[in-house]
């Protein structure tokens, strides 16, 4: 079967889904880096590690990525040594595999991106490995080594392994060629393949494995290590290893493949139990969930239709058909539920790059730094967390570069040297937090200002609050570093950082102490399929609006009402101006716009804090839709971030309301430049108060604290 | 004539097969705006329907009427009727949407009725003559005799083109949930 060589596209593949192994084992050698670090860790953990580094060199060498080959080897080697307590584990040693992981994790990534690698690349590294390596072992080893170095000084004896693979061998990239060639390490091979399972071309699965071999061994190596070279294999195998005896009897001891396994697991301590978990989980193309989500939502649509012509129509038969219809809703609902959930994955994916980030810019800046993460097993829609490591990346950066002083600052203010950056992460009904916290100096107000007025930020004659004031580092080319290092400074970040969190639906909060710290919080919908939304109706069109963005909905009273310069009208409402924003006007709706004392202002809040209020018809209640794209089909459209489709089938376009208050008709005189009837365009102050109608809101909804204004 | 009629399943296929031997026929599918006769490449065509109520999209040229649901398929529809400069068509029932698919994208395309699956020897196909106040635009790919007639055959990915109505500096801030 190996004898097909490869086309280039499948070497690519190959490549592809070593490369996501890669990063998958990397991720887990770094789960288990604190408690290395930390100097508890267990044979289990130690084995771990080792296995994920043997598992790298393996697929490394299999596609001749020789660096990353020749440094796993080195390091395996100081693993193997370590775990089998022929190297004292000490803190030095632990700090060397601290470094070498990171460092291993950058060989594999340059191997991604076909990088050469820069030469004395982890230098330092290798040349403590080595020395490790050569360092003389222990004067008293521990008795498994002893046992070990025993065994290795016995006579070299003959072995007869007979290894029958199951059919399944080659699906799990297992490879029957590299055990033999490892075999051959051991000593003299001879070998014989059994090939009467081989069936006829026409019957051949290509994928399965029929050849079984019987080997002849000469080795000195003990018998665990032969054992060894089938570890990754004994589940998928019938493996005999028998030692022949000086009379060459070859039915002297027979071990069954139980036997081999145990003996293996007396030297590599329940090697095998993790390899057995792993089955639990398949490995599923993104492509195929997504039709399957995409699926459910038709089919929420669909019964959310059924059940309101069921609703609309009357008939003796009704009653019988509404219980079904009920049933039918609970049970898509909980389908949408469980399609969801196979999309969700804990935030552990992106948390876990953080430490080795920490400690490579902590490095760099000669900072001491620790890395508290918790809530790491939350979960999240996968396309919100492929948008969350960015900006996570960015804010630690940040945190160490600004937030945190070096070390003498820090002793002189009484703190730890050591700083502390936290990073959590937990679940709040439809969203999740993510909070980012380091206990250095604090945002520095009047440094803030100064530098924003000097960038020409904000003019200086501007009274701004403390909120205000700290939002202005999520401006666009704003920078406090007084140096621009090559890690941050260049005042691209933060306002790149608010985007990215904008556009997966979310916001960011800063809490900060002179002094003692900043903490940013961030908050973010669990998922980007579906919304919770607001059906708003604005002449014969329906719309949704965000949840999460409204305040507050108001019927103001006409008093309340003033129109200013350029036609733009504002609403005072508790002392404070908010613009109104006909949805009739900038969305060229045709009919009447109506005006604001008549109809609804549903107050709205943006990313950027800006408050605006939306003038529409009427609130139709709240909904959660499922959220489909128009890019599919069509370009982007101003003030729209999606559509939806309704229970009648009809399209509800979404609206981004940054985008809405961003547009330029807003402010536009009344029957100006649109063609629509201009708006009865009440004097100034609205002095009529004959005609004045009653402002008693319609319908009124706020999400959190319901805040019905309803002055006269 | 040059161009032959096909309108049952059996003969539509026949000219399929047909056109699978020679490779110079064409078929296309033929539809009126007024008294105008057009078509469109058959292989671009995914269905016909009859005309629903479109959601409309604001800001954007007169002639995108707005979305329509297809299957929970989110998909723009276009007034041909107005692409071409005759002003807005009175929807009904009796219109029909002609839903295409060019450079990966769907669109629906709101004619006055359709006609015909025509065989179309693509030889026979004359270019448009050069702009006649301006009314020969690069959407129209060629014209070609059919029985009394003529019939201009439309350059679907001309028609369809991307980024018009949206002014190019927002669309990056536009962002869509996946």
């Amino acid at each position: 079967m190996s004898a097909i060589a490869p086309t280039l596209a499948d070497t690519e593949r190959f490549q592809a889904t070593f490369f996501e192994e890669c990063t998958e084992l990397l991720q887990d050698l770094e789960e288990r880096l604190p408690s290395l670090q930390a100097g508890n860790i267990d044979s289990e953990g130690l084995n771990a590690v080792f296995r994920v580094v043997h598992s790298i060199k393996a697929g490394a060498a299999a596609f001749n990525f020789t660096e990353l080959v020749k440094f796993a080897h080195v390091f395996e080697a100081l693993l193997d040594k370590l775990r089998s307590d022929r190297i004292q584990r000490s803190a030095q040693v632990f700090s060397v595999i601290v470094r070498g992981a990171d460092l291993l994790a950058e060989l594999v990534e340059a191997a991604r991106s076909s990088r050469a690698v820069p030469p004395g690349l982890g230098a330092g590294v290798i040349s403590e490995l080595n020395e490790l390596l050569g360092a003389p072992e222990d004067a008293a080893p521990a008795p498994a080594a002893a046992k070990a170095v025993q065994e290795e000084l016995r006579h070299a004896r003959a072995y007869r392994i007979v290894f029958e693979p199951h059919r399944e061998l080659f699906r799990h990239a297992n490879e029957p060629l590299l055990l033999i060639r490892e075999l051959k390490h051991l000593g003299e091979l001879e070998t014989e393949c059994d090939t009467s399972k081989l069936p006829d071309l026409a019957h051949l699965d290509a994928e399965a494995a029929y050849l079984s071999f019987v080997f002849h061994l000469t080795t000195k190596a003990p018998e665990s290590a032969i054992a060894e070279v089938f570890e990754f294999v004994d589940q998928e195998c019938v493996l005999k290893i028998e030692e022949l005896g000086a009379e060459g009897d070859p039915s002297g001891s027979p071990a069954t493949a139980e036997a081999a396994r145990d003996a293996a697991q007396s030297d590599t301590a329940a090697a095998a139990v993790p390899s057995a978990k792993g089955s639990t989980s398949i490995r599923v193309d993104l492509a195929r969930v997504d039709r399957l989500v995409n699926m459910v939502g038709e089919l929420v649509i669909t019964q959310a239709m059924l059940a309101q012509q069921l609703s609309e129509s009357g008939g003796g038969q009704r009653h019988q058909w509404t219980k079904g219809s009920e049933e039918l809703a609970a049970q898509t609902r909980q389908l949408q539920e469980c399609v969801m959930a196979i999309r969700m994955q804990p935030v552990r994916s992106v948390f876990a790059r953080m430490p080795r980030l920490v400690r490579d810019i902590a490095g760099r800046l000669g900072k001491k730094i620790r890395l508290v993460t918790s809530g790491d097993q939350t979960e999240v829609d996968k396309t919100v967390i492929e948008e969350l490591a960015d900006p996570i990346t960015h804010m630690i950066r940040n945190a160490i570069d600004h937030g945190i002083e070096d070390a003498d600052t820090r002793l002189a203010a009484g703190k730890h040297a050591e700083a502390t950056i936290e990073l959590a992460a937990s679940q709040r009904a439809s969203n999740i937090l993510i909070t980012i916290a380091d206990d250095g100096a604090g945002i520095d107000r009047a440094k803030v200002l100064k530098s924003a007025i000097a960038k020409g930020i904000v003019r200086e004659d501007q009274k701004l609050g403390d909120d205000e004031i700290y939002a202005l580092i999520f401006a666009p080319g704003f920078s406090t570093a007084e140096k621009v290092t090559e890690i941050s400074g260049r005042g691209v970040g933060m306002d790149v950082v608010r985007r990215n969190i904008s556009n997966i639906g979310g916001r960011i909060n800063i809490h900060t102490t002179p002094g003692k710290g900043t903490r940013f919080t961030l908050v973010i919908p669990l998922t980007l399929a579906v919304l919770d939304g607001m059906l708003v109706a604005a002449g014969e069109e329906k719309y949704i609006l965000p949840l999460s963005s409204i305040v507050e909905s108001i019927r103001p009273s006409r008093a309340q009402v003033r129109t200013i310069s350029g036609g733009m009208q504002v609403a005072a409402i508790r002392g404070e101006y908010i613009r109104l924003i006909s949805l009739h006007r900038i969305l060229n709706i045709p009919g009447k716009v109506p005006d604001p004392w008549k109809a609804l202002v549903v107050v709205i809040e943006t990313e950027n804090g800006s408050k605006a209020g939306l003038v529409v018809d009427e609130l139709i209640g709240q909904q959660q839709v499922v959220v489909k794209s128009l890019l599919e089909n069509f370009d982007a459209v101003r003030g729209i971030s999606g559509a939806t489709i309704l229970g009648d089938g009809r399209v509800a376009l979404i609206l981004d309301l940054e985008g809405i208050c961003a547009l330029p008709e807003h402010w536009r005189a009344d029957g100006g430049a649109d063609e629509l009837e201009p708006v009865a365009n009440a004097p100034d102050g609205g002095i009529e108060s004959a005609s004045m109608p009653m402002s008693v809101p319609k319908r009124a909804h706020a999400p959190g604290a319901p805040e019905i204004h309803a002055s006269a | 004539m040059t161009a032959t009629q096909a309108p049952l399943p059996a003969e539509a296929s026949r000219a399929r097969q047909e056109k699978a031997q020679n490779g110079g026929m064409k078929q296309f599918i033929s539809f009126k705006i007024g008294e105008e006769g057009y078509a469109i490449d058959i292989m671009a065509v995914r269905e016909i329907k009859g005309w629903t109520e479109t959601t409309p999209l604001p800001n954007q040229p007169e002639y995108i009427l707005g979305v329509m649901n297809l299957r929970g398929i989110i998909v723009p529809v276009y007034d041909l009727r107005c692409r071409f400069g005759m002003g807005l068509t009175e929807a009904s029932r009796s219109h029909a949407i002609i839903i295409v698919s060019a450079q990966d994208r769907m669109a629906g395309l709101l004619v006055d009725a359709v006609s015909d699956i025509l065989t179309i020897d693509s030889g026979k196909i004359c270019p448009v003559p050069e702009a006649e106040c301006g009314a020969s635009a690069d959407y129209l790919s060629g014209i070609v005799p059919v029985g009394e007639t003529m019939v201009v055959i439309l350059a679907l990915d001309k028609l369809l083109v991307r980024g018009h109505g949206t002014p190019s500096s927002q669309m990056s801030e536009v962002q869509q949930a996946a």
